[in-house]
């Protein structure tokens, strides 16, 4: 039985880093947010671009980011006049039981008496939350992530199946594994959903893909065809190309097909494989299926992606030998071997899964050494949504 | 030698993992590593394409990562390449096909 060590919360989730996080609730509190964290260990500030007023997938993810087990407590550094308040956003994050503090700037007087009270008030969580030590749990309290990006001729021929072997082994010892991209999905609608555990989940995974199709072709792209370079690539169908990206989720039965929408930000209820209807950009991916729970993030990429995330670890893996020898900073898995025939899918696969282990007991993956800090919210057009006829 | 990758057990397509020049021999392996078959070349085969790995008649399922990718458009024979001209979308009809520049 494989372990893995971290810091249990109060709500018995378990992270697998040990974050403050300062959430400025509208990007017109960021600037102060930011200055904080430069002051205290392991504190890192987001925010969201959306506007202020109250658009609940933006909300909902907030309070999904904050309620992460990786972060240990939680400083709400609002400007004043916001629709959308530090109290919505608290409300939702302190029922985890974690530390939840607020600083309002109107109400403090300005940004220097904002940062001195909230810095205080980290500096106070940290040393509360220091006393935390990591211990050994189940991999059935660790949630991954996967995700794609810079994808080339290597990804769905190494990189991609390699990382679907160690999504099987972690799923078969417990543990849950999220992906999303659900335009990376086109095409794919019946064999993803012949893998659902239930004629309900498949209509769901039916129609998430659909939508997307519908909302692609809105934009005056049709979905179902391929570029030349992918056909140059020897990619001859669209089920082709998209059975390469979703190969990175493993082959195990799908669970359910999460949510993120004006009513709600589902998670995971329990182990095994889970799609979540979110985006294809990576950064606000990341996020949302962070917001959903993941404490790891599997990245995988060709050309080479750099991209990591301010409160869960991520970890590259490519396909292309070159790239890795040429990004050593930023690639920490290899899986090119399985191109030269030097090491097999099997093998490779369970390195990656080892590698989630290691990174989820503390090993630092790239992105964390160079201190990278990405984060990002997705929301949907809701008047686009309801043109659409999708809510 | 040339190799080419089986990605899915259930797979009748493999890889090949660079390019082929024609009448070389492909080693095909399985996910597990083991050499399963060493078709020849019929022509030459570019990085990333594929070759078959039996023969197969018009309208047979292509299988690639244990799932169809589309359907034999001919009779495709064991180490033949396989593409566009031998292969058809089952979600994109061959009627409506075309090739959108990226």
């Amino acid at each position: 039985m494989t372990e893995f060590y971290g810091y249990e919360r109060p709500d018995r989730s378990v992270g697998v880093r040990n974050h403050l996080l300062v959430i400025a609730p509208i990007d017109c509190s960021f600037e102060p947010a930011r200055r904080i964290t430069d002051q205290v260990e392991n504190a890192v500030a987001v925010t969201q671009h959306h506007g202020c007023g109250v658009n609940e997938m933006v909300v909902n993810t907030l309070i999904g980011v904050g309620c992460n087990p990786n972060v240990a407590g939680v400083l709400l550094l609002g400007l004043g006049c916001e629709t959308l308040t530090s109290e919505i956003l608290a409300d939702g994050i302190v029922k985890t039981g974690k530390p939840v503090q607020t600083v309002i700037c109107q109400n403090e007087g300005g940004t220097l008496k904002s940062i001195e009270k909230g810095a205080h008030i980290l500096k106070k969580m940290t040393q509360q939350t220091a006393e935390t030590r990591r211990e050994p749990f189940p991999l059935s309290k660790l949630t991954l992530a996967i995700e794609c990006g810079g994808s080339d001729a290597t990804s769905g021929l190494a990189a991609n199946p390699a990382t679907g072997i160690a999504a099987d082994m972690l799923i078969d010892e417990g543990g849950t594994v999220i992906f999303s991209e659900p335009q990376e999905m086109t095409g794919t609608q019946n064999i993803l959903a012949k893998r659902a555990v239930n004629e309900q989940i498949a209509e769901a995974i039916r129609r998430m893909i659909d939508h997307e199709e519908q909302r692609m072709k809105a934009m005056g792209i049709d979905s179902r065809f391929i570029t030349k370079g992918n056909l140059d690539g020897g990619l001859t169908t669209i089920e082709e190309k998209s059975l390469g990206a979703i190969r990175k989720g493993g082959t195990r039965s799908i669970q359910g097909v999460l949510e993120n929408n004006w009513s709600r930000l589902d998670k995971p209820s329990h182990g095994g494989l889970w799609l979540q209807d979110g985006t294809e950009r990576d950064i606000p991916s990341v996020t949302h299926m962070v917001a959903a729970g993941a404490q790891v993030v599997a990245f995988t990429t060709g050309r080479g992606s750099t991209t990591g995330h301010a409160i869960a670890p991520v970890f590259k893996i490519t396909g292309n030998s070159e790239t890795y020898a040429r990004m050593t900073d930023n690639m920490d898995i290899n899986a090119g071997a399985v191109i030269d025939g030097s090491e097999t899918l099997q093998v490779v696969g369970e390195r990656i899964f080892n590698t989630i282990i290691e990174v989820a007991s503390g090993k630092k993956t790239k992105t964390e050494a160079l201190g990278y800090r990405d984060f990002a919210v997705f929301a949907r057009d809701r008047i686009a949504e309801h043109l659409l006829g999708f809510c | 030698m040339k190799k080419a990758i089986q990605i899915d057990e259930k797979d009748n397509v493999a890889t090949v993992t660079s390019e082929v020049p024609s009448g070389e021999t492909i080693e095909v392996l399985s996910p597990k590593g083991v050499v399963i078959l060493k078709p020849k070349a019929f022509e030459i085969i570019l990085f990333g394409h594929k070759i078959a790995l039996a023969d197969l008649k018009r309208g047979a399922p292509i299988i690639k990562y244990g799932e169809r990718i589309g359907l034999a458009s001919r009779s495709i024979k064991i180490g033949e390449w396989v593409h566009t001209h031998n292969v058809e979308s089952a979600v994109v009809p061959t009627s409506e096909f075309k090739v959108e520049d990226a």
